[in-house]
């Protein structure tokens, strides 16, 4: 190693400086989760209190008590959940054809995927209102999944996934006189598991969190999803906000995530850097 | 970077001859057509369901919103969305003549131009210190750094407007400790900006941070090495070694953040409305009000302005990349 000859004064002023980068980045998550916990006259309190006096769990029986935000989570969750297994499903089936099959209109699909990479979410915004309204859909869950089914972003994870697998298994198979779709099934598929489980899981998250889409989409409380609850939540008490309960709401947006993450945050981390390398 | 003309490009030469095929695979010309045949349809039916919704809902809605910004379309036309007259680039020079996009685009341009810089300086920082000199709780530090970027930005927003009030807010009570009187962050049209800034790179350099540490794992020990032993210092190898062999993940890493922040929305909406006196409007809040308001032809120019400049972006990118790879 190079840092060898490295004196033990650098090597201790460098984990000092990463430590409280480290205390500075954590700390806002630390305190909104304490702060949940406190009464709103010790949050206003000066100099603010850092661990609670009086604990209590009043902001989050009032969250839960409203109904409110049970109904926003189980929304979150179950529009999460459909369109993560929609979009595995869907991204591996194209990414497979993209990666090993030839076929006519292959460059097109591709290069169409390509384009819309990149495609803020403003630009659809507008045409997909007036699409959805027309179809009756404003205000239903169908609305707010339909248009997240398959992102081209999973399509080209997932082509970037397959392409790097042997081509032998495939010639295996054709040998074998497997027809395509049973190569997909029955070879592809197991392999891709890594790849499966990145695109779950960013998918997963970027539902989690989605807001701009959900927010025009949802008109009435029954079809909020966590963040939009919390947005308009905190959009209504703009004069004097009750702290807790909304420090209470976003722990509740915040820590299912924070719980996944720390589990599987290898394959987090490993997905974020193979986004970057390809 | 050396200049490499098309024709040098390794690829181009790549390109096998027309005729190039052997000999094997030109009597096999029969069997070829069938298997090629299946694998055609084979892969047609993988690809139909995502292109149908594909084509449904992000396709189609990207061309239409081209459309609807050549017409006046607005929220009473919601049900005859083709029945609209079309009044050529009426939208777009209505757009430019806009004070308040101009303050929106003014806006975006400061939040990106000190932004981007901010957050990518931290995020190659962080990375260089994990990659040498860091090796107990490596992993910690890692997650730790890499943690505000799985977390939803409204929530973020909502702590951070707590975190940043005047009185009983937690940043100015640590400036308090070194004698400093923070001033009223979100509510000062100085400052609003600068704090949006401070948290959007809080939030973001995680992702920047761990691409950079992919790209570090693939600069060569021995190129250290061997200029360490010929006497270059650490900021000479950093310099001369890291940053040219980190380039185009630099340059991947510097557009995507870009085009992201280009797009900055939930921030101003959660922490400051836009406000105080727009200094905080974003070119996608601006168009998210303007389709509030009903102006969908409107809305669709404003949206379009954007797309033409992250298109442009990364057409820039794949330049770049093109010529160095």
């Amino acid at each position: 190693m190079l840092g060898n000859r490295k004196s033990a004064t650098s090597k201790w002023l460098l984990y000092t400086v990463v430590t409280l980068g480290f205390v500075a980045v954590i700390t806002p998550f630390v305190w909104m989760i304490l702060g949940s916990f406190k009464g709103q006259g010790e949050l206003l309190r000066v100099p603010p209190t850092w661990w609670p006096q009086t604990p209590t769990l009043d902001n989050y029986r009032t969250l839960f008590g409203k109904g409110l935000f049970p109904r926003s989570f189980a929304n979150s969750t179950f529009v999460a959940v459909v369109i993560t297994a929609a979009n595995v499903t869907f991204c591996s089936m194209v990414g497979y054809a993209l990666a090993k099959l030839k076929f006519r209109g292959k460059n097109l699909v591709f290069a169409l995927v390509m384009a819309t990479l990149m495609v803020p979410g403003m630009v659809t915004l507008v045409p997909l209102f007036v699409l959805v309204a027309n179809l009756g859909m404003v205000d239903t869950y169908p609305g707010l999944i339909l248009p997240f089914l398959v992102t081209p972003f999973g399509v080209f994870l997932m082509r970037q996934f397959i392409i790097d697998l042997p081509d032998d298994l495939l010639d295996a198979g054709r040998i074998d006189g497997a027809g395509e779709m049973r190569i997909f099934r029955q070879i592809i598929l197991p392999l891709c598991g890594p790849g499966l489980a990145t695109l779950g899981i960013l998918t997963f998250l970027g539902s989690w969190n989605n807001f701009l889409w959900p927010l025009v989409v949802a008109q009435n409380q029954e079809h909020y999803t966590l963040p939009v609850a919390l947005a308009l939540f905190s959009k209504d008490q703009q004069t004097i906000p009750n702290y807790g309960l909304l420090l209470a709401g976003a722990t509740v947006v915040v820590v299912p995530v924070l719980i996944v993450f720390l589990i599987f945050q290898r394959r987090f981390i490993e997905g974020i850097a193979s986004t970057g390398i390809k | 970077m050396t200049a490499l003309s098309p024709a040098h490009d390794p690829q181009a030469s790549a390109v096998p001859p027309v005729d190039g095929r052997p000999p094997a695979a030109r009597r096999r010309k029969g069997g070829r057509r069938d298997n090629s045949a299946r694998q055609s349809r084979a892969a047609w039916i993988l690809a139909l369901p995502f292109m149908l919704l594909f084509v449904v809902f992000t396709a189609g809605p990207v061309i239409s919103s081209l459309y609807f910004s050549f017409t006046d379309i607005r929220s009473r036309d919601l049900r005859t969305p083709f029945a609209v007259t079309f009044v050529g680039l009426q939208n777009y020079a209505h757009v430019f003549a806009d004070d308040r996009f101009r303050t929106a685009a003014f806006n975006t341009a400061y939040f990106v131009v000190i932004g981007v810089p901010v957050t990518l300086g931290i995020a190659l920082a962080a990375a260089l210190a994990l990659n040498t000199g860091i090796t107990k709780f490596r992993t910690l530090f890692r997650v730790g750094y890499y943690t505000p970027v799985v977390t939803s930005i409204v929530a973020v927003a909502v702590v951070w407007r707590f975190l940043l009030r005047e009185d009983v807010g937690l940043v100015n009570t640590v400036l308090r400790w070194f004698g400093v009187n923070g001033p009223d962050w979100l509510g000062s049209t100085t400052w609003a900006m600068p704090s949006l800034i401070a948290m959007a790179s809080w939030r973001n350099f995680g992702t920047a941070m761990i691409i950079f540490l992919a790209g570090l794992q693939s600069v060569p020990l021995m190129l250290h090495e061997a200029a360490a032993i010929d006497g270059a210092n650490g900021w000479q190898r950093f310099r001369h070694i890291t940053v040219p062999l980190l380039r185009p993940t630099i340059l991947f890493v510097m557009v995507t953040t870009i085009v992201g922040y280009l797009q900055f929305f939930e921030e101003p909406f959660v922490m400051t409305n836009g406000g105080p006196l727009d200094s905080t409007i974003s070119m996608s809040m601006f168009t998210y009000q303007q389709f509030g308001f009903g102006n969908y032809g409107f809305a669709s120019a404003t949206s379009y302005v954007l797309f033409v400049i992250i298109v442009c972006l990364s057409a820039v990118q794949f330049r770049f990349l093109r010529s160095n790879t």
